[in-house]
């Protein structure tokens, strides 16, 4: 039989199951390098940053990287117009990308994954509503609102995570409660009711960590999403104020040097490209570690 | 058929009517409207003055029922700053966005489908390699650097393409390929890991067996059945251009409804704000409405799951 089928299908085109683990994990093991290493720098930064990040120093503004001819050893990746350390800036702007981003999907997980569950276990009405709220929210384009609200509470670091919690809460409850409508049918949830557990214990300790696996891909993804979120609402003038150096300020201030100082937007883009890249790959990996037929 | 159809504009017109509830809410959010409304400077009595005017006295309820009557009949009320209708000024810009969202879609489609059948028809070859680069690259860029370095690579290093602006075709290259690689990179992946699971399907391995040319095969049972997930893709991913249009109208100084609802922030002009953040959800809904109608008459059996749920 496996000889009729080798004639029939060209070796390339293989079912999609199966695919080679060592690759997969390559890029694995990248992801989580880069990842680790840019979380460290973050951590590190008062440590390892070699100048204050808010230090101007007037006389050597718009300095290119230190590899380009006007470029200064000790300011390896050039100066902004302020003459302040670009390298710097970027290490400590990751501890807000990071912070941000990682509070921001923890909160956006804990009231999506609830309503999910709710949604999902009850079914009904409470089904009903949940999800036109969640259909609420898919509607309104989310970096408007967030604007609006940042703009009328006032950017600070607290309101900045909380919207953008607000806005992104729905990814987690759709894909919950999708996977909540068929766990709860399944044997061992009847049996646990059969024995009597009240239905928030059958839950947490039923239904919940049966439904872990698409959280946390979805959880890490998100991740990626929000540090881009973040440095987009900081591009718009509405994220974490200045002086705290942020990447997504970094790259607003240098959009008006494009012409003359390409250093100003170029890093602290690839800084962002990086750990986005980072952290889609580890996502990546955990979806088809965990459920390759989960589709997100 | 009918009673889904039915069903699904009903739960369209609840959507709408949460989303006014947000939007109502997006001017009391400091409890005092007023505050957003004027400068920090504001007299005393023209504060009262204000909530005289826009009837802030009453209970809110009330406020929000008069809000929703008239927004019904499109009337958010007067752009305070440019002191005309806000759907007026909406209408005015909004060609330009769709222009450049339509554009973004289309450039999106014409490279990510072709690119993303050929990958999974050629898998693990070099094309394959190339564009799996290209979807991570894509989905890791985000859209205002991904911007602001085509416009020093293409306007200002090679000077082909202008930076800004929106005056003829060639303006809207680099604004549409900026808006356009987020979904390009996700359709791809899409339309590759859809065409792999379609090729691995029993139908496709008879044809191949009583000897269907692989021509045939692979454009005509094939391909059209890993098209039907796209379509809804292309509903949702309408959405998310129109949000990534106001970054990427920002960045190019393209005159769409994105950057007036920018600047409307950031001049405090609200009225202009509601405006804009319910015409984008309502479009958002209705073309969401349209893309499952033809989903549902692509594939019949979807019609039937989602009555049993």
């Amino acid at each position: 039989m496996s000889e009729v089928v080798g004639v029939a299908v060209p070796a390339d085109v293989q079912p999609a199951v199966g695919a080679p683990r060592r690759r997969l994990s390559f890029r694995a093991v990248f992801g989580l390098t880069v990842l680790l290493c840019i979380g460290g720098a973050a951590v590190l930064a008062p440590q390892i940053a070699p100048w204050d990040p808010a230090r101007q120093m007037l006389l050597k503004r718009l300095r290119p990287p230190m590899w380009e001819a006007r470029g200064l050893r000790e300011h390896p990746l050039g100066t902004d117009h302020l003459g302040r350390d670009i390298l710097s800036r970027i290490l400590y702007g990751g501890r807000i990308s990071l912070g941000v981003g990682l509070s921001a999907v923890t909160l956006s997980c804990l009231v999506g994954v609830t309503l999910g569950l709710l949604a999902g276990f009850h079914g009904g009405r409470t089904d009903a509503l949940i999800m036109r709220v969640v259909d609420v929210f898919l509607a309104i384009p989310y970096i408007l609102l967030a604007m609006g609200v940042v703009f009328a509470l006032g950017a600070s670091l607290l309101n900045v995570i909380l919207v953008m919690a607000l806005t992104r809460w729905v990814q987690f409850a759709r894909i919950v409660r999708a996977d909540v409508l068929s766990i709860r049918e399944r044997e061992f949830v009847s049996g646990a009711r059969a024995r009597g557990n009240r239905s928030m214990r059958l839950l947490l300790r039923h239904v919940l960590p049966n439904a872990l696996t698409p959280i946390i891909v979805v959880a890490t993804l998100e991740l990626a999403f929000m540090i881009i979120y973040e440095s987009a609402l900081s591009f718009l003038g509405l994220g974490v104020q200045p002086p705290t150096p942020t990447w997504g300020w970094m790259l607003s201030d240098g959009r008006n040097y494009v012409a003359t100082a390409w250093w100003l937007a170029t890093f602290p883009g690839l800084a962002i490209m990086l750990t986005v890249l980072a952290v889609n790959l580890l996502g990546d990996w955990l979806r088809d570690t965990l459920d390759p037929r989960l589709k997100l | 058929m009918f009673a889904y159809l039915l069903r699904r504009l009903g739960q369209s017109a609840l959507v709408l009517l949460g989303v006014s509830i947000i939007v109502f809410g997006l001017l009391h959010l400091t409890g005092d409207p007023t505050r957003l409304l004027l400068p920090l400077e504001a007299r005393e009595e023209d504060v009262r003055q204000l909530r005289a005017l826009l009837g802030l006295d009453d209970p809110l309820w009330v406020q929000y029922v008069r809000f929703l009557a008239r927004a019904v009949r499109g009337d958010f009320g007067v752009s305070f700053k440019h002191q005309v209708p806000a759907l007026t000024l909406i209408f005015q810009t909004l060609p330009a966005t769709l222009e450049l969202t339509a554009a973004g879609l289309g450039l999106a489609l014409v490279v990510a489908v072709p690119a993303g059948i050929l990958a999974a028809l050629r898998r693990n070859s070099l094309i394959d390699a190339v564009c799996s680069v290209g979807v991570l690259l894509g989905q890791a860029m985000p859209v205002y650097w991904l911007g602001l370095l085509l416009i020093l690579v293409f306007a200002v290093k090679l000077g082909w393409l202008p930076a800004a602006g929106r005056d003829g075709l060639a303006s809207l290259v680099l604004p549409a390929f900026a808006l356009g690689a987020f979904s390009m990179a996700r359709i791809a992946r899409m339309a590759r890991s859809g065409m792999l699971e379609v090729l691995a399907q029993d139908y496709v391995r008879t044809a191949r067996a009583v000897g269907v040319r692989a021509f045939l095969v692979t454009y005509k049972y094939a391909l059209k059945n890993a098209a039907i997930p796209l379509v809804t893709i292309v509903g949702l991913e309408f959405g998310v251009l129109l949000g990534g249009a106001v970054i990427t109208e920002t960045i190019f100084a393209w005159p769409g409804v994105g950057r007036l609802a920018v600047d409307a922030i950031f001049s405090r002009d609200y009225p202009l704000v509601q405006a804009i953040v319910a015409m984008l959800a309502t479009l958002f809904v209705v073309i969401n409405l349209v893309m499952d109608m033809l989903y549902t008459y692509l594939d019949p059996r979807i019609v039937l799951v989602r009555s049993r749920q």
